[in-house]
């Protein structure tokens, strides 16, 4: 079985994210890089996937030359080679652009299963997976919790509010991975020793044919809308006295019970 | 040139959801600013009926695509139908709901008409003849403003956020035939949720549990509450992890970005990363026994103290205001 796993680079979840005084962007500074989280269950699905039927499982990633790492993090769980796509072009890529330039670089490799994060954390669009299946001409099922393979086609469970459907889909497909899908492994000592040595694709836009025009531009980034300081609730300093003032309040000042 | 101010309406098991006439009002100021019309997209089985309800909200046209093949909801098949209405229309803006169907929907449709699209904008506004779509990022951690150069100009919107406002116009129905391709995916089973839960996202009112809530067996004094308030119990990705909430409970930057009228934490310290899938809630409650929690900086009402006291007693105070 011949797997790929998208992956990004983003900021930690724990990372504070500062706007730059232009409004042009975040400040990079002091900010740890990782493996997108959702991506981190795709890439985790692939490996078991792989350990299942046999087969290779193919890392493609777009990001600058930090972006290495988090292709080295996902050979060191056990992928087996990566595909790194790196321009100055792509950087700012939206999400159509960015299924582009990873339709490109998929195109013409072998694949049953390509599994993406559901969302990356930084910009929240969860929109790359879809459109890379569209314009791959394959089918995708979103926000995936459960994955189960058999022959030419799979099973597999999302969540929608108050439900959980089960999707049938031919293969080859385009799977986004969501939380509850696995338990990432961590990679191992002798895996970091591997992952050194596992070959890693070098591609720029000129590469694979694509511009990396946007359609979709942040054109201002703005910190969230400050909170007004809030109340601590001392009443009689009794548990009893603080629930009763605080129904009181939310019934009679914010009106929202 | 593409006019006129179009949305997809998201219906389940026969009716309409609270979120298209979200859609419907906001597509309607969209429209208004822009002198221009409003046309739903109505995708479904048997659901020409539920035009008239859209025209209450300011549709000027519905375009009906029945067919069973639309019956239950997948990608492919509400995907073709709405790409056809789209392209034989060609507006200018295209909304959509960032619900579990919506987001899905959606992100296809932008495959599909290969154009630009800001995801779960939580305000939207005409500058020049053209949209600006604000929208969290890093979970809300910043604010993005989205320009799209191409058309349709795609937003979906954050359900419970923008205003449903009556706006009676014409509704026009226009039925379309669309010729459904190969499907390639299939609904097999619809397994419920047990006890009609009300999703974190959609709720007015999430109560949510954190590490202070000490085990799985706890969580039923947020439970009891929730029930009186008709509030949905969330939990923070510390309670997930360790087993105690499913999964679709999480609150935060790796699990759901909630936006209620009110928020109430329960024993949550408020890490970054839960904050950033709460802080656009109207009202925050935090309650902890810790005064030093994070949480307090974002809280409206604060209440330090043992939640398994305050709790109980919040809930003996609901039933008294509510008879």
């Amino acid at each position: 079985m011949n797997i790929i796993a998208c992956v990004k680079q983003v900021p930690d979840t724990e990372a504070q994210i500062k706007v730059k005084a232009d409004g042009s962007g975040i400040d990079e500074g002091g900010i740890k890089w990782v493996m997108n989280p959702y991506d981190e269950f795709g890439v985790e699905e692939a490996l078991r996937l792989k350990e299942k039927f046999g087969g290779e499982v193919t890392i493609v990633c777009l990001g600058p030359a930090r972006a290495m790492e988090t292709i080295r993090t996902a050979l060191a769980m056990g992928a087996d080679k990566g595909i790194h796509i790196d321009d100055p072009a792509l950087y700012e890529a939206d999400s159509y652009a960015t299924a582009e330039a990873l339709a490109a670089a998929i195109k013409g490799l072998p694949y049953d299963i390509i599994f993406c994060g559901q969302r990356a954390i930084d910009d929240d669009s969860g929109q790359v997976g879809s459109i890379l299946a569209e314009l791959l001409g394959i089918p995708v099922v979103t926000m995936v919790t459960k994955l189960e393979v058999e022959g030419n086609s799979a099973k597999a469970t999302r969540p929608i509010e108050g439900a959980q459907l089960v999707i049938s889909t031919s293969l080859p497909c385009v799977i986004t991975a969501t939380k509850g899908l696995n338990e990432p492994r961590y990679a191992s000592l002798p895996g970091i020793m591997k992952a050194k040595k596992k070959p890693v694709d070098i591609k720029n836009a000129a590469a694979l044919g694509v511009s990396g025009a946007s359609k979709a531009k942040v054109v201002k980034f703005v910190p969230p809308p400050a909170r007004p300081p809030g109340k601590i609730i001392c009443a009689d300093d009794t548990p009893e006295g603080k629930a009763a003032e605080l129904v009181k309040l939310l019934r009679e000042e914010a009106k929202v019970i | 040139m593409a006019k006129g101010v179009f949305f997809v309406a998201e219906c389940r098991d026969g009716a309409l959801r609270k979120v298209s006439f979200e859609l419907a009002s906001t597509a309607r100021k969209l429209a208004d600013q822009l002198g221009d019309e409003v046309g739903a997209i109505l995708c479904g089985s048997g659901v020409e009926s539920l035009a008239s309800e859209l025209a209450k909200y300011g549709a000027d046209k519905v375009f009906v695509v029945d067919n069973p093949a639309l019956e239950p909801y997948t990608t492919g098949a509400h995907a073709q139908a709405v790409a056809q209405v789209v392209k034989d229309n060609s507006p200018s803006i295209l909304l959509c709901a960032a619900s579990a169907q919506g987001k899905d929907l959606s992100a296809a449709l932008v495959g599909k008409l290969a154009t630009g699209m800001a995801t779960d904008c939580t305000d939207l506004r005409i500058e020049n003849g053209r949209l600006v779509a604000v929208r969290p990022m890093y979970a809300g951690k910043c604010y993005g403003e989205v320009v799209i150069s191409s058309d349709p100009q795609m937003a979906s919107l954050r359900p419970n956020v923008f205003p449903v406002v009556e706006c009676a116009k014409a509704g026009q129905v226009v039925k379309v035939d669309v010729a459904l391709g190969e499907l390639k995916t299939k609904v097999v089973e619809v397994i419920k949720d047990t006890g009609g839960k009300i999703d974190v996202t959609e709720a007015n009112i999430v109560i949510s549990g954190g590490r202070g809530m000490k085990g799985p067996e706890n969580f039923a004094i947020l439970e009891e509450l929730a029930a009186l308030l008709g509030a949905a119990v969330g939990a923070s990705r510390a309670a997930v992890d360790a087993g105690w909430r499913p999964q679709s409970d999480q609150v935060g930057q790796t699990g759901k970005v909630v936006s209620p009228n009110l928020y109430i934490a329960c024993g949550i310290s408020g890490a970054i990363q839960h904050l950033a899938g709460m802080s656009s809630s109207k009202y925050i409650v935090a309650i902890n026994k810790d005064p030093e929690a994070p949480i307090f900086q974002k809280a409206d009402y604060g209440v330090v103290d043992d939640l398994f006291k305050v709790v109980p007693e919040m809930t003996k105070e609901v039933k008294k205001l509510l008879g």
